[in-house]
C-alpha cells in the first residue's frame, strides 16, 4: 500500500481536488514555497501568496467563498488567526444563520497548531476549543495522513467555513522548517503512525463528525484528537501490560463532534478520561463531560489537558502538554474506588 | 545609565563611533554563541538573529534615556542587549532555564523586560499598538519619554501597525517607528507583496519619513537622533525606512539559505517532487505550470545572489574598517568584548549543567 508523510498527503488530496474543481485556490503567507509542488502544477493563478495581512486575506477569502470561488486560505499558525478572528467569527460563521440559511461561505482555513517543539505559548496553541465555541464553524483535527487526505477533502466539499489544523509535530515539512532546519542536534517526540502511514490512491471524502476507535477496551475510554490520540494510544498500551483496558476514541472533528460514538464508547466503559492539548477551561474537555451527562450516562470522568499558557523550556513544556505518563497516571486515579479520587482532574 | 559602560552621552551631536562599534560588536559575538547554542541543539525551536541590523538598533538604542520603552518584534535580542539587559539572563531564557529573563518561559521571540520597559511579540505588527500605548503612557506619566517600534518591512502590510501609525500622528505621540528592510518577508520578496511607495504611505497618514542606509550606524544614528529630538519635543511621529541584510536570513536553518551554502547537498531533495508535480497530469497549462516554476526559481536565484557574500554589506565590518586607523585600541576592544560574551556563556552554561 501506498504511504505518505502527513503534510504530503494532505497536499496530495488537495491537489487531486484541484484538478477536479477548478474554483479552488490557495491564497496565504509564503504559500509559493510551501506549496511549491502545487505552484509548478496549477500555476500562480491558483496557488497565489499573499502579504502579511492575515484580516485582509482571511476576510478576502471567506468573500471570495461568498461569490463562488473555493478558496483553502493558509495562515501561519492557527495563533495568528488572533490578528483575523472577525473574518471568522462576525462573518462567515454568521452568513448561513443571517441569511435565512440562503448564502454559505465554503472557504478552508488551514492552519499549523500545536506544540512540542520549543517555540513558545504564542506559536504552540491548539485552539480548536476556542473555534468550535462558535456556531457555524467546523473544526478538523486529523491525526494521520490517511484522515489528513481524507478530511481535507471533506473540507472542500463542506458547505459552510472550516478551519483545517495540521499538527506541526506531525507535519513533515512544518517541523523541518520551525523546528529542526536541516540540524540533526534535536529530537522530538514525533508520532511514527501519525507522521507517516498508508493512504488511498485515490482520495476519497470522510465524513465531517464521525470519530473512530482506534482502540478497543473496556475499563476506561480515552477520548482525544491530533496528537493526543497517539500519546493515548501509548498510554493505552502501557496500561494494557498493567491490566487495564483501555479504548481510544479519535474524534477526528471537534466541530461536529460525534456524540452517537463518544456516548456508546462511555455507556461501555463506564469511565472518561480527555486527552486535550487545548486549554483545559471552558473548552473541549467540558464539552465531553457536558454531552455525556447530557445522555444521562453514569461516568466517571477525567482530563488531562494544557492548563497554563505553554512555556518556552522544552522541559516545562513537555509537562504542560499532556504526556503518556500524565495520561496513564490520571487513568490509574480515575479507576481507583470512588472518594479517593474525588477532584477529578490528573493533579498535575 | 544604559549604555554608560560605552561613554555613550545622550547630549552629544557628534557620532561617537567607537562607543557605537561595541554595542554592535557585542550583539553579534553574543548571536554568534546563540547560533552555535542552536546548532548544538540547545535551542529547541525556531531562532530570529538581529545579526546585519546591529547598527540600527545600535543607531536608534544607544539615544534612549531611562524611562523610554521598546516595543519588539520576533529579533529583539540585540536591542535587548543594547539598552543593557544582562547577557546572561538572556543566554539562560534562550537555554529554557528558570533563571532565565523570564524564567525560561518566554524564549527569544517572547522577551520581557517590565524594568526596561521592553517588550517583544512573535505575532507581526504588533509592535505598532504596543509603541503607541507606551507612548500614550508617556506623554501622562514620563512627558519627554518616548517609545520605539521595531520591525521588519513585511510588518508594514499589517492593518494594525498602519492604524497604529494613525493614531500616533492623530494624538502627536512620542513614538518612533523603526522599519528594518531586508526586502525579505520569510520567503517572499516585497515585489510580489506590497504595493506603492512605502514612505507615499507613511506621509499619507501624517508620519514623517525617512530614508535610511542601515549599513551605515552614523547615518543611522544622525537620522534617529533628528527623530527622536522631535518626539521629545512633541512634533509628529517619525519612521526610519532603514535597509539591511539579515546576515541569516529571517531565521537559522532558513531552507533558501541552506539551498544558497548547499546547493549540492539540499536542491536534490527540493527539486525531485517538484518536478514530478510538474510533470503531473491535470492541472494547469503549461504556460501556468511554467509561471509557477519561474516563481520558484526567483527566490531561489534571489538567494544564491546573495547579498551576504559581501563583507561591505556587514555593518559591523564597516565600522571595523572606519576604525582600523587605530589598530590597537581595535583590538583591545575587540578582545575585551570576545571575553566578555565568553564569560557569560560560561557562566550561563556551567550554571545549566550544575
Amino acid at each position: 500500500m501506498k504511504t505518505m508523510y502527513f503534510t504530503e498527503a494532505v497536499d496530495d488530496a488537495l491537489a487531486q481536488a484541484m484538478g477536479d474543481d477548478s474554483r479552488i485556490i490557495l491564497l496565504g503567507e509564503d504559500v509559493p514555497m510551501l506549496r511549491r509542488n502545487l505552484l509548478v502544477r496549477f500555476g500562480p493563478k491558483r496557488v497565489r501568496g499573499t502579504p502579511i495581512s492575515e484580516s485582509a486575506f482571511l476576510g478576502a477569502g471567506v468573500a471570495a467563498a461568498m461569490a463562488g470561488l473555493r478558496p483553502v486560505v493558509e495562515l501561519y499558525m492557527v495563533d495568528f488567526l488572533g490578528v483575523a478572528m472577525d473574518a471568522l467569527l462576525n462573518h462567515a460563521a454568521k452568513l448561513e444563520a443571517f441569511s435565512g440559511g440562503k448564502w454559505t461561505a465554503p472557504v478552508v482555513v488551514r492552519a499549523p497548531c500545536g506544540g512540542g517543539y520549543g517555540d513558545g505559548g504564542q506559536h504552540e496553541q491548539t485552539l480548536w476549543g476556542w473555534l468550535a465555541h462558535i456556531p457555524g464553524l467546523a473544526v478538523v483535527v486529523p491525526s494521520t495522513p490517511a484522515d489528513a487526505g481524507g478530511l481535507m477533502l471533506a473540507a472542500l466539499e463542506h458547505d459552510g467555513p472550516v478551519v483545517f489544523l495540521e499538527h506541526k509535530l506531525l507535519s513533515e515539512s512544518y517541523l523541518e522548517f520551525l523546528g529542526s532546519g536541516g540540524r540533526r542536534t534535536v529530537q522530538y517526540d514525533v508520532p511514527a503512525e501519525g507522521a507517516r502511514g498508508p493512504v488511498p490512491n485515490r482520495w476519497k471524502a470522510l465524513p465531517l463528525g464521525k470519530a473512530v476507535l482506534r482502540r478497543e477496551g473496556n475499563d476506561v475510554a480515552l477520548v482525544s484528537v491530533g496528537v493526543g490520540v497517539h500519546r493515548a494510544l501509548e498510554a493505552a498500551e502501557i496500561l494494557g501490560k498493567e491490566g487495564i483496558s483501555a479504548a481510544v476514541l479519535d474524534l477526528r472533528t471537534v466541530s461536529p463532534l460525534d456524540k452517537t460514538a463518544l456516548s456508546e464508547i462511555v455507556a461501555q466503559t463506564g469511565h472518561l478520561l480527555v486527552v486535550d492539548e487545548d486549554y483545559e477551561g471552558f473548552g473541549l474537555s467540558g464539552e465531553l463531560a457536558a454531552v455525556v451527562m447530557e445522555a444521562g450516562i453514569p461516568v466517571r470522568y477525567a482530563r488531562a489537558c494544557t492548563q497554563t499558557t505553554i512555556p518556552y523550556a522544552r522541559s516545562m513544556e513537555d509537562q504542560t502538554i499532556p504526556n503518556v505518563e500524565r495520561i496513564r497516571t490520571a487513568v490509574k486515579r480515575l479507576l481507583q474506588p470512588a472518594m479517593e479520587s474525588f477532584t477529578g482532574r490528573d493533579g498535575v | 545609565m544604559l549604555g554608560a559602560h560605552y561613554n555613550l552621552s545622550d547630549k552629544a551631536m557628534s557620532v561617537d563611533l567607537w562607543s557605537l562599534y561595541a554595542l554592535m560588536k557585542r550583539s553579534r559575538l553574543f548571536e554568534e554563541a546563540v547560533t552555535e547554542l542552536w546548532k548544538e541543539g540547545l535551542i529547541s525551536g525556531e531562532m530570529h538573529l538581529g545579526t546585519g541590523e546591529e547598527a540600527i538598533v545600535a543607531g536608534v538604542v544607544s539615544q534612549l534615556r531611562p524611562g523610554d520603552a521598546m516595543a519588539l518584534d520576533h529579533r529583539g535580542t540585540s536591542a535587548f542587549l543594547m539598552r543593557g539587559v544582562d547577557p546572561v539572563l538572556l543566554l539562560r531564557e534562550m537555554l529554557g532555564r528558570p533563571d532565565g529573563l523570564c524564567g525560561g518561559r518566554g524564549g527569544h521571540m517572547h522577551l520581557l523586560s517590565r524594568e526596561h520597559l521592553a517588550a517583544s511579540s512573535g505575532i507581526v505588527g504588533a509592535e505598532g499598538p504596543t509603541a503607541i500605548g507606551f507612548a500614550l503612557a508617556a506623554q501622562y506619566l514620563r512627558p519627554g519619554a518616548i517609545a520605539v517600534a521595531f520591525f521588519g518591512d513585511g510588518a508594514m502590510n499589517q492593518g494594525m501597525l498602519m492604524e497604529s501609525m494613525n493614531l500616533a500622528a492623530l494624538w502627536n505621540l512620542p513614538v518612533l517607528f523603526v522599519c528594518k528592510d531586508d526586502g525579505w518577508a520569510i520567503t517572499t520578496q516585497p515585489g510580489t507583496s506590497t504595493s506603492g511607495d512605502m514612505g507615499d504611505r507613511v506621509r499619507g497618514l501624517g508620519v514623517h519619513y525617512m530614508d535610511v542606509d542601515g549599513l551605515d550606524v552614523e547615518q543611522v544614528w544622525q537620522a534617529a537622533h533628528q527623530a527622536i529630538e522631535r518626539a521629545r519635543a512633541g512634533k509628529e511621529p517619525t519612521l526610519l525606512h532603514v535597509r539591511c541584510v539579515h546576515l541569516e536570513g529571517h531565521s537559522l536553518g532558513l531552507v533558501l539559505l541552506r539551498i544558497a551554502r548547499n546547493p549540492l547537498g539540499e536542491l536534490p531533495g527540493i527539486a525531485g517532487p517538484l518536478i514530478r508535480s510538474f510533470l503531473r497530469p491535470g492541472g494547469g497549462s503549461l504556460r501556468e505550470r511554467l509561471a509557477g516554476v519561474r516563481l520558484v526559481l526567483s527566490a531561489i536565484l534571489a538567494t544564491l545572489r546573495d547579498p551576504r557574500r559581501y563583507s561591505t554589506n556587514d555593518p559591523v565590518v564597516r565600522v571595523q574598517t572606519a576604525l582600523k586607523s587605530d589598530p590597537a585600541r581595535l583590538k583591545e576592544l575587540d578582545n575585551r568584548l570576545e571575553v566578555e560574551i565568553a564569560a557569560a556563556l560560561a557562566a550561563a552554561l556551567q550554571e545549566a549543567a550544575a
